[in-house]
């Protein structure tokens, strides 16, 4: 079984990631289609940590200590430390506070 | 496009920050996988499928002792955000339409964030060797995490999930460079929010991508 969710997810990543270029080709895009696009980025990155912050293994929310790395992260941003402390911030606060608890 | 693309090669190093946390989160995969899926698959899933997302996705409903199909469909839905980004991107790609949808392979998350120009454009031969050393670092963490997982029965102790998050709010905030792009903030992380209530695993992503909408407006 777990072959076969191998192969379909192998595949239908190839056929996603190519949807784009198969639908438009090589057409240019206009003034607002760039607006657009330019937006893509930020939306998704919202998601992406709103959701890796809340989600739980089988499909629900919760708030739990990853929030907390999360916002410790938010501070280090703040303070402008660099990337590895940022990360390294957030990694310590989850693991710190999931220790205690 | 007028800018000049980074050549891959290049576009190697713009991908050295994502080598230990892609690592890191692929170890954390690897020992996860194990139990559910022997030793070999979860290092096969991560050459092929490749997506963080979608196959914790799947092996979060193995691990619930779903069956096959829900796995399949709950690795789907995580990965339709590729189909927004893909689009986003094609203009960005060289050469026609299957040149193109072969360039298109290289689109993962963060690379395609630090491939983005905030024009409209992206830097192809970033986004490419940025994902060319984030897969190589996935498979590698993967391929560690089932070796030597034994000795790190519980990667979440080590707080291993809280890198992406952070990760990706140290791009956001690169990203945020006016009010259109807090009011998509704003709204993409709303929509999240209130369709992870409900909506199956994935959907809450793709629900925030069209966030981008509002750059229709003037």
């Amino acid at each position: 079984m777990i072959w076969v969710i191998i192969a379909v997810l192998c595949v239908a990543t190839v056929v996603l990631k190519a949807s784009g270029p198969l639908a438009l080709g090589t057409r240019e895009p206009n003034e607002r289609a760039l607006r657009v696009i330019s937006l893509v980025a930020p939306a998704v990155l919202t998601g992406l940590i709103v959701y890796e912050t809340l989600i739980t293994s089988d499909g629900g929310v919760v708030f739990d200590e990853r929030l907390i790395g999360l916002a410790a992260a938010a501070v280090a941003i703040a303070l402008r430390a660099p990337m590895a402390v940022v990360i390294v911030v957030a990694v310590g606060a989850t693991a710190g506070v999931r220790a205690l608890l | 496009m007028t800018v000049m693309d980074t050549p891959i090669r290049d576009g190697l190093r713009s991908g050295l920050p994502l080598v230990i946390p892609t690592a890191a989160l692929g170890v954390s995969f690897g020992v996860l996988a194990k139990p559910i899926m022997g030793a070999v698959a979860p290092v096969v899933m991560s050459v092929l499928v490749f997506s963080g997302g979608a196959q914790f996705a799947a092996l979060g409903v193995l691990q619930a002792s779903g069956t096959g199909a829900t796995a399949i469909v709950a690795g789907l839905l995580m990965n339709t955000r590729w189909v927004p980004m893909s689009f986003a991107v094609t203009p960005s790609l060289t050469g026609g339409r299957l040149r193109r949808a072969a360039e298109a392979q290289g689109i993962v998350d963060a690379p395609f964030v630090l491939a983005d120009r905030g024009d409209g454009s992206f830097d192809r031969g970033v986004m490419i060797g940025a994902t060319l050393v984030q897969g190589a670092s996935w498979a590698l963490g993967t391929l560690a995490g089932v070796l030597f997982g034994d000795a790190l029965r519980d990667p979440s102790a080590l707080g291993l999930d809280a890198i992406f998050p952070a990760f990706y709010l140290l791009l956001l905030v690169e990203e945020v460079r006016g009010h259109r792009e807090l009011a998509v903030v704003v709204i993409a992380a709303a929509l999240a929010l209130t369709l992870m209530v409900f909506a199956p695993p994935g959907v809450p992503v793709i629900a925030a991508s069209a966030a981008a909408l509002i750059g229709l407006r003037r």
